[in-house]
């Protein structure tokens, strides 16, 4: 296997594949929002928990391909406690990790989320790792229900 | 014409793959490290370069637009036009070339038809397509149903891929309009039993459409023999240019129905408050058409005729087979589409793989496969999958690539599972 595709596949992104945290339904969630990959299928529900300007839980369920899974179950582990606030920030530090090929963002500054950064070099791929950070922002935004990556 | 060396390098009764590939250069490269294999023909052909040749020298040498000057550039253009359109005729057996209209691919044949045709249905008219269509089968009918409230029906699928054609009589009645069917699905492989589906129709006076995007890279097409009234497929799919596709449809038919758009070189006369219009196939081919285009499917169609078709099928189902095999073979692999009459077309699923990662992985294996809906969502939902993996292989595949395929997918699961 080349090195290239192990950047992508890496044993942390593999892990959270096969064990993703926080897969689980959320019956007392504030607001449940469904992002949707038309283009391969990828189907995800996060669902948030706030409280005072706080993520006080957020759980996703869902099926997607290993990228889309490990993105969104990274997503719940680094956002549980987290005030909206930082979220928000966040979710602008990914966006421009993942989009932008200038990007001064240090994925060694954004802990294990960082590994993603290597989903850049996939033009093809980069809609599976952010869909679950766009759902996320329409969640703390209050204002869809739906979210599509077309 | 410029399309009369398009002859293939081999006509030899024995399949010489190896001949073939050389008449394909796109085939010889390598792709992150690996020698390219190439095995998503139902997206689109390579192209053999007597194609690209010909469309080198059209540009080089004949550009001009067609119909129109008397100059000698214009003649040569339009003369090569126009063979093309022979070529097509003898390509789908036609009874005219007047049968024969260019448009951009099979979606624009079919909704030229849904346009023109069905501006005569009305509301409570029906139409019946089926549950495997491409998404160019669905969407222009229901653009149609939204303008006019004609009714759509749907011949069902099997488990297995097969249309369920005992459910087909009581689809049909005295408001049936139309039947629009796929000859071969796209997402399954299928080739559906279309001599059947019309004979039903013609008992019941309806006219059909077939789209033979997916059927004319993999079986010969005698659109006289079928009796079927429209017929579509798309240059692309059959190792021509992008951009340029065939509407086949009956005289009689084509005759009866009203201009799809209007412009120049479809009209006969034009005055300010009223034109007339050409006959066929002008009457259809509105404004500057794809002259490149035409010219360069004319060559195409010459090089796929010139190959021994029956020798094509055999060993296109010789490679069906061995692929379907070896994918048995994988662990926690379905096929999906298991119909006793396939094109050599495999798509399937694997446990814990999803067929983006698959895309991805196999990508840097040199694999070229297709990951997703296929453009037939129905199809995924009707197998409750989100999207599937889709080999698709031509007569210029090898074996030993699909070897390959089968140790790609191995690689996958041992990764992702
Ligand atoms: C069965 C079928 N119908 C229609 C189409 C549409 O063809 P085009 O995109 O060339 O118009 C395709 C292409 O994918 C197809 O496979």
């Amino acid at each position: 296997m080349h090195n290239e595709l192990n950047d992508l596949y890496q044993e942390l992104i593999l892990d959270h594949k096969r064990h993703p945290r926080n897969f689980r339904d959320m019956p007392d969630a504030t607001r449940a929002v469904d992002g949707h990959n038309p283009l391969c299928g990828d189907q995800l529900r996060i669902y948030v928990r706030l409280h005072e300007g706080l993520i006080e839980d957020v759980s996703f369920l869902g099926a997607g391909c290993a990228i889309s899974i490990a993105s969104a179950s990274m997503l719940t582990e680094a956002l549980k406690g987290q005030s909206i606030e930082t979220a928000q920030a966040l979710f602008g530090q990914m966006h421009d990790m993942l989009t932008n090929d200038q990007s001064t963002v240090d994925p060694g500054s954004l802990g294990k989320l960082g590994v993603l950064s290597g989903v850049r070099d996939y033009p093809s791929r980069v809609k599976c790792a952010s869909l679950c950070w766009h759902t996320l922002k329409a969640a703390l935004d209050g204002d869809k229900d739906t979210i599509s990556t077309e | 014409m410029s399309t009369s060396s398009a002859a293939p390098t081999l006509h030899a009764s024995t399949w010489d793959v190896e001949c073939i590939r050389a008449d394909f250069p796109t085939l010889n490269q390598q792709v992150h490290g690996h020698p390219l294999a190439y095995l998503d023909n139902g997206a689109t052909t390579q192209k053999p370069q007597v194609v690209i040749d010909t469309l080198t020298r059209y540009y080089q040498n004949d550009n001009a637009n067609v119909h129109r000057g008397v100059h000698l550039l214009a003649e040569r253009a339009t003369r090569d036009y126009e063979a093309a359109r022979e070529q097509v005729r003898r390509f789908i057996n036609a009874a005219s070339t007047r049968e024969i209209i260019f448009v951009r691919g099979t979606t624009e044949a079919i909704n030229l038809v849904a346009s023109s045709f069905g501006q005569r249905l009305q509301a409570g008219d029906e139409i019946i397509l089926t549950a495997m269509e491409h998404h160019a089968n669905i969407v222009p009918w229901q653009l149609l149903r939204e303008r006019t409230g004609v009714v759509l029906r749907f011949i069902p699928i099997t488990p297995q891929g097969e249309l369920e054609l005992e459910r087909l009589p009581e689809l049909f009645n005295a408001r049936t309009r139309l039947l629009a069917c796929t000859h071969v699905s796209n997402a399954l492989g299928t080739i559906n039993p279309v001599e059947a589906i019309i004979a039903q129709a013609k008992a019941y006076n309806v006219p059909v459409l077939l789209d033979g995007a997916q059927a004319t890279p993999h079986l010969r097409v005698d659109v006289q023999a079928l009796d079927c009234d429209f017929y579509c497929f798309s240059g692309h799919k059959v190792f021509g240019p992008t951009g340029i596709g065939v509407l086949y449809g009956r005289e009689t038919l084509l005759e009866s129905m009203p201009p799809y758009q209007g412009g120049g070189d479809m009209i006969r006369t034009v005055s300010l408050e009223k034109s007339t219009f050409a006959g066929l196939p002008y009457k259809f081919e509105a404004g500057t058409p794809n002259i490149g285009g035409v010219i360069g499917l004319g060559a195409a169609l010459a090089y796929v005729m010139a190959l021994d078709g029956e020798a094509v099928e055999r060993y296109e189902q010789q490679l069906l087979a061995y692929a379907t095999a070896r994918l048995q073979e994988v662990p926690g692999l379905s096929i999906i589409g298991q119909a006793a009459n396939k094109v050599s077309l495999v798509a399937f699923v694997m446990e814990d793989v999803h067929p983006h990662d698959l895309g991805t992985i196999l990508d840097h294996e040199g694999l070229a496969v297709r990951g997703g809906h296929h453009c037939a969502m129905p199809i995924m939902s009707y197998y409750g999958v989100p999207a599937t993996t889709r080999a698709s292989m031509a007569f210029y595949n090898r074996p030993d690539e699909i070897d390959r395929l089968f140790e790609g997918l191995l690689k996958a699961r041992k990764l992702l599972s």
